[in-house]
């Protein structure tokens, strides 16, 4: 790898890690973070595929309260680096996928860290204020957000550092079986993403759409965006046919001729 | 009988300061902090409109330190509240009766609600379903997967962050009754139905498992495979053999039915459905996510190596 692309990955990484506390621009989606890492050392499209698989695990992972999720940003910027520094192309990402597991977690005890560094600069925020001095209020937030950037930012350097010789060793040492059983898990591996979500989110109400969702799936014509439209339509018709049911049965206390014909024609029946 | 009110210069926020302090919540996570979470990343924001509305030294720090309290919500849904608080800070400047309490009030009172609006709507729902479509597109290499995504979601995002900040401050402070009626409880609801319709087609699509173990082996009819050593030779051959295979031909004498097939026929991607009710099962009981995912990429290997997967 040439120089200019390893200052350049150190670059993503940081805004990766600024971002996987941010949450705004979303660098630090594996989608977007190996994508442009691949795009710095000329590995476009291996980067973009990883990307691809790594955004398909990390879905459902999203810090909701104290809740704690793994951390997309590390494990999308450390496992497209080992993808590229192996140079086994393709057939590399589904090791690198089961090696960003383990560093999403080390990436999530980075970011305790740091939120547990910027506790000491609120205080000194505190002080600022205290001094009526909004500028050094704005330095320390630009700073700990570049603590933020440097958490992810430094394991990246220190992975650059490690030859690429000895990353594509020890990617060859791996036999075919593990390699072969970790795509595997791979592939199996994105339902947790997803049972966390419909863990959130599920209700008796919204079930229904859930299965209705699953078994129009295996229509193979459907593309993701007409699966996308026909959700949509169904919420609407749902919450319209809600909302509609409702005032109906508030008006319809005085007055039955009003509203709903065929519901007056079933009552006379 | 001269009203003195008239005398008074009335100091407003312009949609040019308005627009710094959209910008800036941008960074209101930056310094988050497990002591009063969101608070560094809240006064950042507001300072381009407190430095507006206070000009003496003594308000400012007031005004600073007000702001430096306790706050966390999803970052999104901080605009609304933004706007209200921008409304009523400027009411403030201008001389209304509004204390501290009521402003922190108005704050701590509307992130619960909106919280639980941003959390299902954005990380529950946009993203998992415009991640997925660009996940799908990159997962064929193109680039059109990472920049759909990029692009899409930012639209999404800054729209949200700048019109629901503008409509706050116009609301001001009858925003809060709007919370309790039926508008924000209908937006997450419609997204939780349009998230759980999304999710139940993606598990279908990509979650996979494929079970190896061989069913049955049938020996065929004669007619019913492709018998290639009577094949015209060359491409003449090639032809003859494609067009067979869409006349219904299978390619070998052998058929072999394999689990998957048969599980398939059931109803597709039933697997990977009961992974996931397991999945749910576990997280309910309280087992990390990341024990669950190392588990099964054990499982993976250990499947792959009996020759179950």
């Amino acid at each position: 790898m040439s120089g200019i692309s390893m200052v350049l990955v150190v670059i993503v990484a940081f805004f990766a890690g600024m971002e996987g506390i941010l949450d705004e621009w979303q660098f630090h989606q594996p989608l977007v973070a190996c994508t442009l890492i691949g795009l710095v050392t000329g590995h476009l499209t291996e980067g973009i595929m990883l990307g691809g698989s790594l955004q398909m695990i990390a879905l459902g992972w999203a810090n909701v309260g104290a809740a704690v999720a793994p951390d997309a940003a590390l494990a999308a910027v450390a496992s497209s680096i080992i993808l590229v520094q192996g140079g086994q192309g393709v057939k590399g990402i589904g090791p690198a996928v089961a090696i960003a597991i383990p560093l999403a977690v080390a990436g999530l005890f980075l970011t305790m860290i740091v939120r547990t560094i910027t506790v000491a600069i609120v205080h000194l925020m505190d002080k600022a204020a205290k001094e009526g001095s909004s500028k050094m209020i704005d330095f320390w937030q630009y700073v700990s957000i570049c603590l933020q950037g440097l958490r992810i930012a430094i394991p990246a350097a220190l992975l650059l550092v490690i030859p690429a010789s000895s990353v594509r060793g020890m990617l060859e040492a791996m036999p075919a079986w593990l390699n072969d059983g970790m795509s595997i898990g791979g592939g199996m591996v994105v339902a947790v993403g997803y049972a966390m979500v419909i863990n959130m989110m599920a209700s008796r109400e919204v079930w229904p759409f859930f299965i209705i969702g699953f078994v129009v799936a295996a229509l193979s014509d459907l593309t993701l965006i007409a699966i996308g439209a026909l959700g949509i339509s169904l919420a609407l018709m749902y919450l319209a046919l809600d909302k509609g049911g409702s005032s109906n049965g508030n008006n319809n206390g005085g007055n039955s001729n009003t509203g709903d014909p065929l519901g007056d024609i079933l009552d006379d029946y | 009988m001269a009203e003195p009110v008239v005398t008074e210069k009335k100091i407003t926020l312009s949609k040019h300061d308005r627009f710094k302090v959209a910008w800036r919540t941008q960074f209101l996570q930056g310094s988050w902090n497990y002591e009063r979470m969101q608070n560094g990343g809240w006064c950042y924001s507001m300072i381009p409109a407190l430095n507006k509305l206070y000009q003496k030294k003594e308000d400012r720090v007031a005004a600073y330190q007000r702001h430096l309290e306790f706050f966390n919500t999803h970052p999104y849904v901080t605009s609304p509240i933004i706007g209200v608080t921008l409304s009523l800070e400027e009411e403030r400047a201008n001389g209304a009766p509004i204390d501290d309490a009521a402003i922190q009030g108005v704050k701590v009172g509307m992130m619960g609600p909106l919280a639980g609006v941003g959390d299902p709507v954005f990380w529950f729902t946009v993203r998992p379903m415009i991640g997925a479509l660009g996940a799908s597109l990159a997962l064929g290499g193109s680039i059109m997967g990472p920049i759909l995504f990029f692009v899409a979601w930012n639209i999404i995002r800054f729209a949200t962050i700048w019109y629901t900040q503008e409509f706050g401050y116009k609301a001001g402070n009858a925003i809060t009754d709007d919370l309790s009626g039926g508008l924000l409880q209908m937006i997450t609801r419609g997204a939780s139905m349009m998230g759980m319709f999304v999710i139940g087609a993606l598990i279908e699509r990509w979650v996979n498992i494929k079970f190896t173990p061989v069913v049955s082996r049938i020996q065929q009819q004669k007619g019913a495979y492709i018998e290639w050593d009577k094949l015209p030779s060359g491409h003449a051959g090639i032809k003859e053999a494609l067009s067979q295979q869409a006349a219904g031909r299978t390619l070998d004498k052998v058929k072999v039915t394999t689990l998957q097939d048969n599980l398939d026929s059931l109803i597709p991607g039933l697997v990977p459905l009961l992974l996931t009710f397991l999945c749910m099962w576990l997280l309910k009981k309280n087992v990390s996510p990341i024990v669950i995912i190392l588990g099964i990429f054990v499982i993976g290997i250990v499947g792959h190596v009996i020759g179950l997967l």
